[in-house]
């Protein structure tokens, strides 16, 4: 088990699951933030858009996803996230792509965790502000949502830690990650009991954390009513 | 009411089959494990590759390829008929672990000999040296050999010791990392990379098929020695012997090149420097 970490950059293999996870978790806030505002806004197009969106990508497979991102869309679509001439553009590209399917997908998610806050709040405070002459904006911004993403912090912990391990499938379209690390160890040594347990602790290290903060925060930002 | 207690008997019932037939086969195991690979009587399981064009293929009930045929001539001189192979499918990273704990009895799968692996496992052979190699499209003039790679764009599989050699011998040279290989030739095809790098005979086996027919090539330089060898339990020194003395035999009769010419040789294919090989003896 030593020989392995003195040989192979796991921790490197780690930080790459870091920086997935970050950017893919942003992109997945913003994309599940806009479609949860269209699936509780008043225009009826919106509502069925959010809705599909969320169906769709909800119930297609990440793998799916993350291969239709890179070979389909980059490979043979040819829509490059990056210079194509530089010689980094490989990596570049799948790293890019790997973090636009991990936000889609996860975005359906995200959104639902949001709409599942929204409905923490009474009905009677959305009136109220619509009473005082609030827009349908103004109410959702001033009033509904920043309860709704207090009230949201225990699920979206939880899209977090599913979105950690989700980086995983990464590797299936070459993004050196944890996982893809995994699977050079085993081609070179066999496969041991070793190699599992550094790689499930490594995860362990970084969804325990997150699941507590998340737990404490949901406590310490919940509304109380 | 009545749907119901007709639908638990139902689950009752496959559950009690389920449990059954997991009983004989742990039955089989245990005495195929006892028996040895020799007993005649018994199923031999063989692993081998069930997704590798010219090698290991199963399409519906049939398998195909050069270690199937391999695997079968040497069954043959072990005594045990073409119908009394069980072809267990073994993914690389399970090969070790389908060894030991004797879910197969021995694998045929493009499995190269290493010092790593004969440490969880014994090895037959070398029956056939293969050698990392590139394959391309047929209109692509502009690489020629390993030397002529700086700057281009390689495709192979996820920790794949190919994959791993490209990127520390030839540092100029960009690698896209998939799955399997099947995903690399979309992508070869639409010029979004330029080589898919592996064993030769694996990239002769695709360059074989039909959809891909005249479409690629392999470049046929080798830059690496895979020797293909059949994993067996560890210090199975008997069987091995008997293993090796088949591949002798399959060597001089003929079988073996004829193994090769039927599965990989639609693709032009021939066996490189160093084949046939000498296998190695048994320790």
């Amino acid at each position: 088990m030593g020989e392995i970490l003195r040989n192979y950059d796991v921790l490197d293999a780690f930080w790459m699951t870091i920086y997935l996870a970050f950017f893919s978790a942003i992109g997945a806030l913003v994309i599940g933030t806009i479609l949860a505002v269209m699936r509780v806004s008043p225009v009826g197009v919106l509502r069925w858009a959010g809705t599909t969106y969320v169906n769709i990508v909800r119930n297609t497979p990440l793998t799916l996803i993350l291969v239709f991102c890179s070979l389909g869309i980059l490979y043979i679509l040819q829509v490059s996230l990056a210079d194509e001439q530089s010689a980094t553009s490989i990596r570049d590209n799948n790293i890019r792509w790997a973090i636009v399917g991990l936000a889609v997908y996860h975005a359906a998610f995200v959104c639902e965790a949001l709409r599942s806050g929204v409905n923490t709040v009474p009905l009677g405070q959305a009136e109220a502000a619509r009473s005082i002459g609030l827009t349908f904006a103004q109410s959702l911004t001033q009033v509904i949502m920043p309860q709704a993403f207090r009230g949201a912090i225990a699920p979206l912990g939880s899209v977090l830690i599913a979105l950690i391990k989700n980086t995983t499938v990464a590797s299936i379209i070459g993004v050196a990650e944890a996982s893809g690390l995994m699977k050079e160890i085993m081609e070179n040594e066999t496969a041991s009991l070793g190699v599992f347990l550094i790689f499930a602790v490594g995860f362990v290290i970084l969804t325990l954390p997150t699941g507590l903060l998340f737990t404490w925060m949901s406590q310490r930002l919940a509304v109380k009513r | 009411m009545n749907a119901r207690r007709i639908g638990a008997i139902g689950a009752a019932v496959a559950l009690a089959l389920g449990l059954s037939a997991c009983g004989s086969d742990d039955g089989g195991d245990g005495a195929a494990s006892d028996g040895g690979a020799t007993t005649s009587s018994k199923k031999l399981k063989i692993g081998i590759k069930f997704d590798q064009p010219g090698l290991g293929l199963k399409k519906g009930t049939d398998v195909t390829g050069f270690d199937v045929d391999m695997a079968k001539y040497v069954a043959k001189e072990l005594g045990t008929a073409e119908a009394d192979i069980e072809w267990v499918q073994a993914p690389s990273p399970q090969r070790e672990t389908l060894i030991s704990t004797g879910q197969v009895d021995m694998i045929f799968a493009t499995y190269s000999i290493t010092d790593a692996r004969k440490e969880k496992v014994s090895f037959a052979g070398p029956y056939f040296i293969a050698g990392q190699d590139l394959l391309i499209r047929s209109d692509d003039t502009s690489i020629t050999g390993p030397d002529s790679l700086t700057g281009k764009k390689l495709c192979s599989v996820k920790g794949s010791t190919s994959a791993q050699k490209v990127k520390d011998k030839y540092p100029g040279v960009q690698l896209q990392e998939f799955a399997t290989y099947s995903e690399c030739l979309p992508a070869l095809s639409t010029k979004g990379v330029d080589a898919l790098t592996t064993d030769d005979t694996i990239l002769a086996g695709y360059a074989a098929q039909a959809e891909f027919k005249g479409k690629f090539k392999v470049v046929g330089k080798p830059f690496s020695e895979e020797k293909y060898g059949v994993g067996l339990k560890k210090g199975d020194v008997e069987t091995c012997k008997k293993i090796t003395d088949a591949i002798n035999k399959a060597i001089k009769d003929g079988a073996w090149q004829k193994a090769i010419d039927d599965n990989l040789g639609p693709a032009g294919y021939k066996a490189g420097a160093n084949n046939p090989p000498t296998p190695d003896a048994c320790a």
